[in-house]
Formats: C-alpha cells, structure tokens, sequence
C-alpha cells in the first residue's frame, strides 16, 4: 500500500495502527467513526490480523481484554456514548495492566447526543472514564496526519507502560479527507513479546493469573504503583504545542480540531494588534500541567479556554492551574455546531473590552 | 497397590473456601482430572468469571484470565481469535452467564467460537448471598424472592441449553447433573467429549452443570442432593440438547 494517502481521518487512524503492529481489532457500528473498524474489516485479513464485529461495545471492548492478555496489539473504537458502555471493561483491562489502544470519537451532549462535531466527552474521558481511579493516556490529535503519528506511537505507549491509550478526537477530525503520510510497516517480531506476563506462555512453576481483583495489603501497593507511574508520566509524557506562546499577552488553550481551528485565530489576532499565542495540549492525561507554572503572569493577562464544550470543560482544569493568577475565561459552541474563527476572535475582541 | 484415583496435578496445593457440598468442587475435579488426562494443561487458558466460580481461578496451574462480570465470551472470543492454538474454557455460573452475559452468551455461541463452555447452574447467585438468578425455579426462596419466585413479575426461569440449541454454530451442547457418582461420571464424559472436539477444531460446546449450593439453598449437603432429584432436574431435564459432531 501506498505510504500517502488521501483519506478521512478514521481510515487514517486505522491505517496507522496496523502499520504499528496492531492485529485484532473489535468495534460496534457507531456514528461518526464507522469508517474506522469499516476499514479494519478488509485491511486487517490482509496482513495476517482478526477483526471481529462486536455485538455491543462492552462485548467489543472485552474482546480486547482478551487479545491483549495474549500479548498482540489490539485496538477497538466507538463514540462518547460507546465509551460509556466500554467503561467498565476498560477500568477491568487497565486494573489488569492490558495494553490497548482504543479511538473516541466524541458527539454533541448527554444520551444519544448527536453526531456532529463536539468535545463534550473532555472531563469524561479525562477525569474517568473508570471506577477505581485508574487513568490511563489520552491524546488529542488535531489533524489526520497528527493522528497518524500519535496512533502509531500509542502502541509503544501502551506496551511500554502496560495501559490504555485513548486517542480522543470528534466528528471533525474523523470525517475530514485529508493528506497523509504513513509511517512504515512494523514488523512482528521486532515488537515487544511480553513473555513474562502473557497468558499464552505457560510456566509450570509460575502460574499466570491476568486479574485486577487482589486481598487489601496487595490491593493498596498496586495502587501507589499506579499513583507512583501518573506521577512519572507528568514528568516524562507529556506533549504540546507552544504556537506564539512566549511573548503573549493573551492565552487560548485549545486542542484537537478547536486547537487546530485557533492557530488561524492566532494568526488573525495578530495581525490585528492582538498578541495573542495558543497554548495546545496534546496529551489530555498527563495533562502538561508545568506550562502554567512557567508563565509570566504579568504579562498574561487574559487565559482563554476554546472548546466545542457548553459548559466549559477544560477551562475547569486551567482555572484549576493557574489558581487566580490571572483571568480565565471560555468561549465555546456545542450540540454538534462547528465552533468557527470569526465568533472566536469576536468573543476575545469582546473580553478584552470588559 | 494400584491407584485407581489421584487428585490431580493441575491444583496448586493450598486450602479452598468454596462451602461444604458446594459442587464446584466436584466440577473443578472432573474437569482438571480431564485436561490432565487430554495432556491439556501447557495448552489450556482458563477464562473465569465474577461470583464463586471465581475462587477457583487461584487454585489451579495453567493461565488463567479474570474476565469483567458475565464478559467471558467475549474475553475468550479475543483469546482464541489471537492464539488459535491454545485450548479455551471458560467457566460461569448462571447469573454471569445467563444474567449480566446472556448477550455475549448467546453471540458468541452463535459465532460458533471454537471454544468450551463449562456452566454451573445452581439456581441461585451464591457469593452474594442467594438472591434470585435467572435460574432461578418457580416458587424458589431467594433473599430476593422471600414468597417465591412468580408472585411479582419474576418470569420463569432460563434454560440455556434448550436455548443454545435453537443457534445453528453449535456443536454439542448438553446438561448433566452433580448429585450423584453415575450423573457426574456422565458429566466427565460429556467434558471429555467437549474438550477432544476444540481440539480438533470441530466448533463450540456448551456444557451444563446442575450443581448444589447448600449454603444459600439453606440445607444440609444430604438435603441438597434430594432437592436436586426431586426438584432442579425437574426444571432442568438432563441430556444432550444438540449434537453435530
């Protein structure tokens, strides 16, 4: 296969992660990723992989269980109300330390919500989505071939760390045909073979149990070891874009397709007077939570929170960090309405007036 | 002297808490009596459930994966998909199986994995303290059903076999019971011809235990075996429901 393609952001995905080693795939049909397990169904028979049609995403998500504890590169997708349901066997396979990647394509508010482009899902899939207090990674890819590359290295991620990597994205991102150019095929046997640990070698001296049920005293270690490995991710793991940040004196936070969308706004803004940098996280968790103690706040005067959330969501966390240092402030469109340029830069027009 | 029975080597020597006539015991013995017999254990992955199926999976030598409650099929659908060489069983009660996993029971029987189920039925959810299961029997005391099952919109109980049956993937599917030696002599039998067939690769076995639960039955063990004959194989008819082998 070609290594550039012209596809729509969830074939892009795909594509990305059998070029990193991934070879089972399990999803249930949900609007708007649907082209993402389409893809997998033909492409991953071609290189040797399984894809299976889930009857649910529950059942779709323990399939996943169930080929990571085998040791393959695995990966299932769904939208926000899909990862409502995958929730529970999520928080089961990180508490059982089974790498996977899964792609989450958020929709437009609560229930069915809708599916056109939104970030509804942020503090969900951020702050959960699981009981236990078990986190995991979450990237927010803002283009098709960022989310190429981030798929790609996912993998890595997850086998590295033995957890879940949530590559968090919206209708925008998933429906939007674009260039791009794909990483090279990884070879099988070049990955991580896991020996120690996967249910497929058997040790007769060294039973292999893949569970997240333990007695108490073990219970309470697994979880420093947990805190302990967030805490390694804050300061190792984190990844963002600085666009004109270093001499702002207006800050948009913003990420994936909002991110995107703001680094025109940046552009404008400038041009019209305003010095104005953005301030883009890619990695959601860890949350690169230093920037905000490297800003100067004298020179900083107004943080503005972009996001296709009502309420806001991620402005909750950035006032959370900059601690009434300077002023926080979000301006947002939601319920599937394609936040866009002009409105942003009027809305900060308008706050900087106040 | 020849012995002419041994516990088998595919127990970890440590001490059990399943209760006293608790049939789980018996099952775990016909069935890790069977892989060791087939020269399973290197080959086999155990996928068990949530409830008192679960305290088993630290007593016995090959892998073992813990799956989400009544998520089995699916775990294991991913298992073997993946290593199509292993050997696969998974082992539910009936409120993991018939309950909270009917939908990846059924689907996964229907996809025809060529895995084996092993299914203990003992009309009752055990580990947390004898409430109604869906297999449960008509006019059953549970600490949900204080009058009975039937008098408030309970349904009937779920029959899983008479069910798996009617699915066209299914190879062998058939219900024996744990009361006595010659119904569990027949249950080993039935094991034994479930396992051969998933490893020649023939398709998917669902294998019923009718077993005892005294402790949330609230009678003695002798008690329990009298209330299988006249009761749960009354509701439960024994034999082989369907086979295609």
């Amino acid at each position: 296969m070609n290594d550039k393609l012209f596809v729509k952001g969830s074939e892009a995905i795909a594509e990305a992660a059998v070029r990193a080693g991934c070879r089972f795939f399990a999803g249930y049909p949900i609007t708007p990723q649907n082209e993402l397990p389409e893809y997998m169904s033909w492409r991953l028979p071609e290189v040797g992989g399984t894809y299976v049609q889930g009857e649910s995403e529950m059942a779709s998500m323990n399939m996943i269980f169930g080929a990571a504890s085998t040791g393959t590169r695995c990966m299932t997708s769904s939208s926000g109300p899909g990862l409502s349901l995958k929730a529970e066997s999520l928080s089961c396979a990180l508490g059982s330390k089974l790498p996977h990647v899964m792609a989450i394509m958020m929709r437009g508010g609560p229930g069915h919500g809708i599916i056109f482009p939104a970030q509804q899902d942020y503090e969900f899939a951020v702050h959960g989505p699981c009981h236990g207090g078990v986190k995991q990674f979450i990237l927010a890819p803002s283009t098709a071939q960022e989310a190429v590359d981030l798929t790609y290295s996912s993998f890595d991620i997850a086998d590295k760390y033995r957890t879940g990597v949530l590559i968090l994205g919206d209708g925008f991102l998933a429906n939007t045909i674009e260039n791009v150019t794909f990483p090279p095929m990884k070879k099988l046997e070049d990955l991580p073979q896991h020996k120690d640990w996967k249910i497929t070698e058997y040790d007769p001296n060294h039973h292999k149990l893949i569970t997240s049920y333990f007695p108490p005293e073990i219970m309470e270690q697994e979880n420093i070891k947990m805190g302990q490995m967030y805490e390694y991710w804050e300061e190792h793991e984190t990844q963002y874009q600085n666009y004109l940040m270093d001499d702002c004196e207006i800050l948009i936070c913003a990420y994936g397709s909002t991110g995107r969308i703001c680094e025109e706004v940046v552009d404008e803004l400038r041009n019209e007077g305003l010095k104005v940098g953005l301030f883009r996280p890619i990695t959601l968790h860890p949350f690169p939570k230093k920037v905000f103690e490297e800003i100067d706040y004298n020179r900083v005067k107004l943080i503005v929170s972009v996001e296709m959330a009502i309420p806001g969501q991620l402005v909750e966390d950035i006032k959370n960090y900059v601690a009434r240092r300077t002023r926080v402030e979000h301006f947002g469109r939601s319920g599937g309405v394609l936040i866009n340029p002009g409105e942003i830069k009027e809305a900060i027009h308008k706050m900087v007036e106040e | 002297m020849e012995i002419v029975y041994k516990k088998s080597s595919n127990f970890i020597e440590a001490g059990h808490s399943f209760c006293p006539g608790c049939s789980h015991g018996i099952a775990h013995n016909i069935m890790m009596d069977t892989i060791d017999e087939m020269g399973l254990a290197e080959k086999a992955i155990l996928v068990y459930p949530v409830g008192c199926a679960a305290n088993a999976m630290t007593y016995v030598k090959p892998n073992v994966v813990h799956a989400p409650h009544g998520r089995a099929p699916a775990v294991a659908t991913g298992i073997k998909r993946c290593a199509p060489d292993k050997f696969v069983v998974l082992y539910q009660g009936d409120g993991d199986l018939a309950a909270i996993g009917m939908a990846e029971t059924i689907h996964m029987a229907n996809r025809g994995e060529h895995v084996t189920t092993i299914y203990i039925n003992n009309t009752i959810y055990g580990m947390t303290g004898g409430q109604m299961a869906p297999t449960t029997m008509m006019g059953q005391i549970t600490t949900t059903t204080r009058e009975g099952r039937g008098l408030h919109g309970e349904g009937q109980p779920i029959k899983m076999c008479e069910m798996i049956s009617t699915l066209g993937e299914p190879k062998f599917v058939a219900r024996y019971a744990l009361d006595n030696a010659k119904h569990v002599i027949e249950a080993r039998k039935g094991i034994k011809k479930a396992f051969q067939m998933q490893v020649e690769d023939k398709g998917y076995a669902f294998i019923e235990l009718l077993s005892m639960c005294p402790s949330n039955w609230h009678l003695s063990p002798k008690d329990s075996v009298k209330y299988m004959e006249e009761e749960v194989i009354k509701t439960f008819p024994l034999g082989v429901y369907k086979e295609e082998v």
